[in-house]
């Protein structure tokens, strides 16, 4: 998909009263500059106030950045003009389960598979959730070695990360160029032979194993992780989001690919 | 009578936790100059950074992104640091893990900046 950012700038400037705000902060908010996205879509709905997909935009936005208050609050706010809105029960049933609320989870995610039953990914998650209140009811077995549901609209799911295998072939994911398109195939194959790269460079320097590869070019800050010996996962954000969180970024997704290698068998 | 870039070199090794400072061809991995603590074999981290700098500059490449700038791989045992620095050349340390990261960072891109 091509997104061009400046002649969407320069429509909605031309004419504010426009509704290409919707897509120039997501288009925004793909290449990570949070705080451009935040600003046009936060204007969009003052001018819009009655339109469900704006909030929506500002919660995907704010649960990107972290805050999950705000997301919360902007989710609600979509519930009450849609409440049928599906983006908005699988964000509000991550924000419920990072919270530890899984009775609150779970009802948000049945009411998005009842929305969307055809969605396998929300079955599963709905199934695991349910096992998880179970097990806490009748213990134990400890919640880490349980698989964890993580909706499709999780923070990490929504950074622009890609997984992929030691031969250079996406396994998951997708990461974008400055001008929207996709780059994940041509990254992937740009990271072919990295690993043993990294390996042999770590052990033969006498710093054993590496743990993470971080890179600055530009507007893109780039985090490098190996969730499994055969795996490299790519995790990007714009600059102004700082390496160190960057980095606690990262944690979460190796987090989430491990899982998901794991489920994959 | 030590040349400028060695003394450049030389403040960064005196930072804490830095074992090596090197200037290095980005072509073919060379020393160019060089600080370091008695015991740092400086060619292998030179060459092994040319080496994983120019692999990681291809997917800048691949993303129609400006150039790789700063590079830092972690590992258990110590950290490697690439700086991107006159075109050709390339600002290279090896650190401990205790050292302060922002701290060498600036001072490879101070550095670069320097000997631009």
């Amino acid at each position: 998909m091509t997104e061009d950012i400046s002649g969407m700038t320069s429509q909605l400037a031309q004419d504010p009263s426009s509704l290409v705000f919707l897509p120039l902060a997501e288009a925004l908010r793909r290449r990570g500059q949070f705080d451009a996205a935040l600003a046009v879509a936060e204007r969009g709905i003052q001018r819009y106030p009655q339109i469900a997909d704006g909030h929506d935009l500002v919660a995907r936005i704010h649960a990107d950045q972290g805050a999950g208050d705000a997301a919360f609050d902007a989710w609600t706010a979509v519930l009450r003009l849609k409440p049928d809105h599906l983006g908005a029960h699988k964000g509000l049933a991550f924000l419920a389960f990072r919270a530890g609320d899984l009775g609150r989870s779970a009802k948000h995610l049945s009411r998005a598979l009842d929305l969307a039953p055809g969605d396998a990914s929300l079955a599963a998650a709905v199934e695991r959730i349910r096992t998880m209140i179970a097990t806490k009811t009748n213990p134990p077995r400890t919640a880490a070695s349980a698989p964890v549901p993580i909706p499709a609209t999780a923070t990490t799911e929504t950074t622009p990360t890609l997984l992929l295998d030691s031969q250079g072939r996406v396994l998951r994911g997708r990461v974008d160029r400055v001008d929207g398109s996709d780059a994940s195939e041509a990254a992937a194959a740009a990271l072919a032979g990295v690993i043993r790269e990294a390996d042999r460079a770590a052990n033969l320097l006498g710093l054993g194993q590496w743990r993470a590869i971080a890179i600055e070019g530009g507007p893109i800050n780039y985090e490098l992780r190996s969730p499994t010996p055969e795996t490299l996962l790519l995790v990007t954000r714009g600059r102004e989001v700082p390496a160190g969180r960057l980095a606690r970024i990262a944690d979460r997704a190796v987090e989430q690919a491990r899982r998901w290698l794991e489920e994959l068998g | 009578m030590i040349s400028r870039e060695q003394a450049a070199l030389e403040e960064v090794t005196r930072i804490n936790g830095v074992r090596s400072a090197i200037l290095v061809s980005a072509d073919d991995g060379l020393v160019v100059a060089e600080a370091a603590l008695e015991d740092q074999a400086t060619e292998p981290a030179a060459a092994f950074a040319a080496r994983l700098a120019g692999r990681l500059g291809i997917l800048t490449g691949a993303m129609a992104a400006p150039p790789m700038s700063v590079l830092l791989l972690q590992a258990a045992l110590g950290q490697l640091f690439v700086v991107v620095g006159n075109p050709g050349l390339l600002l290279v340390a090896v650190t401990n893990n205790d050292v302060n990261i922002g701290e060498v960072r600036l001072a490879l891109l101070d550095v670069a900046g320097r000997l631009h």
